[in-house]
């Protein structure tokens, strides 16, 4: 089944540690917070039976901004949102847009208090002379309500405009990444950071490569990758110098000869990276796959899946209409047995890792259906032409899939379209995956 | 598509072809077309870093290494050579000759990799020009000036993180001396799009409008000859102008391309005198 919301385009979409929150950023600066419903109806679960994700909290993020210093404005887009590990009633998120990272403190209110001694119900003042005696107000139930207060503004860590952020496992830290420079910040604190990368060269022009995406190890509180828009991946350890300018590994896939081309480095451009849940392994997504590598193994990838390879003939054009530089996201399942990213034409792919197959799928949904079923697609390159394949020339590249999400634990996606989301769940066991 | 040694298939085939090499000719000028039009392409899209919200630094630096690219793969083929040697075309584009005029003037100065980059650091042989020259009401204002400065607005569009506001004048003073090809064009899309009317002022300031310069057309003289004179004088105060019926900065502010953000290249008037010139202190420079 799907679900669509939002009037603005997604552009970024994360599920908490346990998958009962869904959070959507947009352009416009908003964060929509989903909630997965339990079974209140009172129905015993069946097997495979899932909650709906509804709206759950609806706040606004970030503004727009303006820089006098260089007369630019600031978007208020919201580039990553990352939860951070459930501590106590409460939730927290980080969100950020291309300068401010904020702290947000989701919480539930249920109960309010009543019987102020001093306020009437409205909270106006009472008059004095009024109250005759004393009263210890007491909480009494109230709906639901959900409060989103911001706790924290990390501000003026970045002259860059910041594409990734990622919790650590210690709990109490988290890095933020730009163009050139990764900065390590304590939650508690936003007065300060510790810069742990800068590529900037001393001589602007020198320029020829940037950060494109970080990520922090998932169980080692002291690694964290980065990836650059020449291809490579940079695994740091932050024991071993205060400025992480040395990488531990680098890791690097050597050119194809033959596939060489004016746009070999483009489409080399690693555009996000992520840990395996194991910690064992890294996914990448360059422009026409998605890489698979072993972090004991430098050399290049154990794993290549072509997303899709017809649009090599056409980079040309590609590069022209700048859909060359479009940032495709990528996600493990929860097992780490299959992998998934977004393609053109509302399609995405999954990839198993124990077969090698790969499957596309379009996020659609007809208009007089509420819900929609995954329906598998074929992009036409050649061979016999079966229904409902479609040519290379008919794919819409204005229809990007590049923001979707993984359930941490169950077979449960989220798809951002443009300005839709679509969740869709696994209603059968995992197998046909 | 632009893939090297990408044989193509001769389509003409009704002709006979006696001669193997004009084949091989027509591949490789049809590859040098494709490869030409890719880095104009490219040069373009570098110029669209004037907007309001900061340029994608990553898109920008990709397409800043696919034009260093091509251009070292065009030195390397000799095909540099040959568009300098085009210098004074009529047909070509001016950005090619521009672009090439750069990379032979900084070849020059280093072995190492020619940098198409870095007009700021720009060697003063073209800051001595533009003052020397005193034809400088003849300025004409296109949009593909800007591609010469080109360049210089990559260091740039990284640098506008960094650049404080004085810094940006003093670019922008750079850029107005730079910004001469074969004609003394004023790089105005930097000085008026995005930056304050002190700015602007700052740029043209820098030329100096002699009053003992001849004018480009004295016919221009002669209609103005007859004209109460005290409405010029309110006009210089007002407006800052040294000299009324010359050809000033704001006169040249009116005669810009409407929009900076459109990329079209605009022909632009040439002027032979400084076409020579140019060319003879090119010659020098490069040594040929």
């Amino acid at each position: 089944n799907a679900s669509s919301g939002a009037t603005d385009v997604i552009s970024t979409v994360e599920f908490n540690q346990t998958g009962d929150l869904l959070a959507t950023g947009d352009k416009g600066g908003r964060v929509v917070i989903f909630q997965r419903e339990t079974e209140s109806k009172g129905e015993s679960e069946e097997l495979g039976e899932s909650g709906e994700y509804n709206v759950y909290s609806t706040f606004q993020s970030h503004e727009p901004d303006f820089d006098y210093l260089k007369s630019l404005e600031i978007e208020e887009k919201i580039n990553k949102i990352r939860w951070l590990p459930q501590q106590n009633a409460a939730h927290f998120l980080l969100s950020t847009n291309d300068k401010t990272i904020k702290l947000w403190k989701v919480s539930e209110r249920d109960k309010r208090p009543e019987g102020y001694n001093l306020k009437d119900e409205e909270g106006r003042i009472k008059d004095i002379s009024t109250v005759t005696s004393l009263r210890v107000p007491v909480l009494k139930p109230t709906d639901l309500m959900v409060e989103v207060r911001p706790r924290r503004i990390f501000a003026n860590g970045h002259t860059y405009h910041v594409n990734s952020i990622s919790v650590n496992s210690d709990g109490e830290t988290y890095l933020s990444a730009d163009d050139l420079r990764v900065n390590m910040w304590h939650l508690d604190i936003t007065d300060r950071s510790f810069n742990i990368v800068d590529i900037k060269p001393a001589n602007m022009e020198d320029l020829t490569e940037v950060i494109t995406a970080a990520e922090f190890h998932p169980q080692h509180c002291h690694l964290f990758v980065y990836s650059s828009s020449k291809g490579t991946l940079r695994l740091c350890d932050m024991r071993e110098s205060a400025l992480c300018d040395k990488h531990s590994k680098i890791f690097e896939e050597p050119e194809d000869p033959g596939n060489r081309s004016f746009f070999s480095e483009i489409i080399s451009s690693v555009s996000d990276v992520k840990f395996s849940h194991s910690g064992r392994y890294l996914l990448t997504r360059d422009y026409l796959t998605v890489k698979v590598w072993d972090l004991n193994m430098e050399k290049g990838p154990v794993e290549t899946y072509q997303v899709h390879e017809y649009l090599r003939s056409k980079l040309c054009s590609l590069y022209e209409n700048d859909c060359i530089f479009d940032k495709f996201e990528c996600v493990w399942n929860s097992t780490d047995s299959v992998i998934m990213t977004g393609a053109y034409n509302s399609f995405f792919r999954m990839f198993d890792r124990e077969t090698g197959r790969g499957v596309t799928l379009e996020a659609w949904r007809e208009s007089s259906k509420p819900r929609a079923v995954l329906r598998t697609r074929r992009v036409y390159t050649g061979g016999r032409r079966r229904r409902g394949d479609v040519g290379v020339d008919s794919l819409d590249f204005t229809k990007k899939i590049l923001h979707m999400a993984w359930h941490p634990a169950e077979n449960i996606i989220a798809i951002a379209a443009t300005n839709n989301l679509y969740i869709f769940q696994d209603r059968v066991n995992a197998e046909n995956l | 598509m632009f893939s090297k040694g990408t044989k193509r298939k001769f389509s003409d085939g009704d002709e006979e072809i006696s001669d193997e090499s004009l084949v091989g000719a027509r591949v490789a000028s049809s590859y040098s077309l494709q490869r030409q039009s890719l880095l104009d392409m490219s040069l373009i899209k570098l110029q669209l870093c004037h907007m309001l919200v900061e340029p994608n630094l990553c898109r920008s630096v990709l397409i800043a290494n696919t034009v260093r690219q091509i251009q070292e793969e065009m030195t390397h083929d000799g095909s540099w050579h040959m568009v300098t040697e085009a210098f004074c075309g009529p047909g070509q584009s001016p950005s090619e000759r521009l672009v090439a005029t750069e990379v032979l003037c900084r070849s020059r100065e280093q072995d190492a990799e020619p940098k198409l980059f870095s007009v700021i650091s720009y060697e003063g042989c073209r800051e001595e020009e533009v003052v020397a020259d005193e034809t400088l009401c003849s300025v004409s204002v296109s949009d593909t000036v800007s591609n010469v400065c080109l360049a210089g607005r990559i260091g740039q569009c990284w640098e506008k993180s960094e650049l404080s506001g004085v810094e940006r004048d003093e670019e922008a003073l750079e850029d107005s001396r730079l910004g001469s090809g074969e004609d003394e064009e004023i790089d105005t899309e930097d000085g008026a799009s995005t930056e304050s009317p002190k700015t602007t002022g700052q740029v043209f300031g820098t030329f100096e409008i002699k009053n003992s310069s001849p004018a480009p057309d004295s016919a221009l003289e002669e209609l103005f000859s007859d004209v109460d004179t005290s409405y010029y004088d309110l006009d210089t105060m007002l407006t800052g102008m040294q000299s009324a019926p010359k050809m000033g900065p704001y006169d040249i502010l009116d005669s810009l391309a409407p929009s900076h953000s459109s990329p079209s290249i605009v022909s632009t008037p040439k002027c032979r005198s400084d076409l020579n010139e140019l060319d003879h202190i090119m010659e020098i420079i490069v040594g040929s």
